[in-house]
């Protein structure tokens, strides 16, 4: 019987490293949400600097204050509120297939869900705000 | 009945002659009602016999005829040519090795399929004779949409986290573990459990999203991969403060 010659030779199309994201639109939306995160950071650290400049005293604060109403320090919240928003918004609209809930036979539709977050987030901050004396 | 003719540009490789694979262009005259699948058909009946490519069913449920289309990871048998303009282009499943043509080598996905165990593992073993395993209506419903999924790799096609790191036990069999999980006669969640929480498991997926969005069942891997890691991370946090319930 004459020897089988296997001609498999399977071809490997490599994936770029570097720029994989830019090949489908829907890649590129799911990095513009991850990289809002390093904003979401960046806040994080603005506000251990407020409470640095708190802890140095009242004149320390102020100074404080004056800078973040200079016109560079209200760009810089801006841009943070804008990215801070698409964070959100864009983890709040997946929350659905995480936390999915089933009563009976049937699931709570997704948009309840995420009205939830929504009525979780707006709460929160008139407890905040509350606390913060603004009313 | 009307008839036009599409331009479709396949993707074509010959292991035995070819060093890279290369675009062949076809002009097929078809229907209005045709699909992708129908004009891959008719240059393989009528233009090229020697066009290989994987299909069965023809009707959305055997789950052969992946491939991209456009570069959009689709069932042929369920793409009207009369949803696209220009040139059509179609390539073998993206992140597949290709065996010939617009066959992918398939095996690793298959052997990751095996080993998250996609079958039932009774809680308890009955005899014959006491009768099947009961389950209610909301019993079933809560793993239902999960098994829905027919293995037609899409998902894998569309996971950037696939593409890049291989190792990724991925969408589909994921999603199918956490099917057999949900279901209120199993009782192997354990023996799962060391492949899908594990570092290949759910934890390599970052939650792109794309497998939901291509999944031509809806079964929506995404949502399945996502319970798994809540689940999981309750697991760790029982397991850590809790360690007396793993007795």
């Amino acid at each position: 019987m004459a020897e089988q010659v296997t001609t498999r030779r399977p071809y490997v199309r490599e994936v770029p490293k570097t720029h994989w994201f830019l090949r489908q639109p829907r890649y590129l939306r799911y990095m513009a949400r991850e990289v809002t995160c390093v904003f979401i950071g960046a806040y994080a650290v603005f506000m251990l600097v407020a409470i640095a400049r708190l802890a140095e005293g009242r004149e320390a604060y102020d100074e404080f204050l004056r800078e973040l109403a200079s016109p560079a320090g209200i760009a810089f919240q801006l841009v943070i509120l804008v990215f801070a928003l698409y964070h959100t918004i864009s983890w709040f609209n997946v929350t659905p297939k995480a936390m999915p809930v089933q009563l009976g036979e049937s699931f709570v539709p997704g948009w309840i869900i995420v009205a939830a977050h929504y009525a979780g987030w707006i709460a929160v901050s008139i407890i905040i705000l509350a606390l913060a004396g603004a009313f | 009945m009307s008839e036009r003719v599409v331009e479709l540009e396949v993707l074509r490789y010959n292991p035995e002659t070819d060093e890279a694979p290369h675009f062949q262009r076809y002009s097929v005259p078809c229907r209005e009602e045709w699909v992708v699948l129908d004009a891959l058909n008719h240059v393989k009946e009528a233009l090229d016999p020697t066009l290989s490519y994987r299909w069965s069913c023809h009707m959305a449920v055997c789950g052969s005829c992946g491939m991209m289309i456009n570069g959009e990871p689709k069932l042929a048998c369920k793409s009207f040519l009369r949803d696209y303009r220009g040139v059509i282009r179609v390539e073998p499943l993206a992140h597949f090795p290709i065996e010939r043509d617009l066959v992918t080598v398939i095996d690793d996905f298959v052997a990751k399929l095996a080993r998250v165990k996609p079958y039932l593992i009774p809680k308890e073993v009955k005899p014959l004779e006491a009768g099947e395993y009961r389950q209610t209506p909301a019993e079933l419903q809560r793993y239902k949409q999960f098994t829905l999924c027919i293995n037609c790799m899409l998902c894998y096609a569309a996971c950037p986290e696939y593409g890049l790191i291989p190792k990724f036990i991925g969408p589909a069999a994921i999603s199918l573990a956490h099917r057999y999980n949900q279901d209120s006669r199993d009782g192997g969640r354990g023996e799962r459990q060391e492949e899908i929480a594990s570092a290949e498991g759910v934890w390599e997926c970052s939650f792109t999203g794309a497998c939901s969005e291509v999944c031509p069942e809806h079964v929506d891997p995404a949502a399945a991969l996502q319970q798994v890691k809540i689940k999981s991370t309750i697991d760790w946090y029982l397991e850590h403060t809790m360690p007396w319930l793993n007795k």
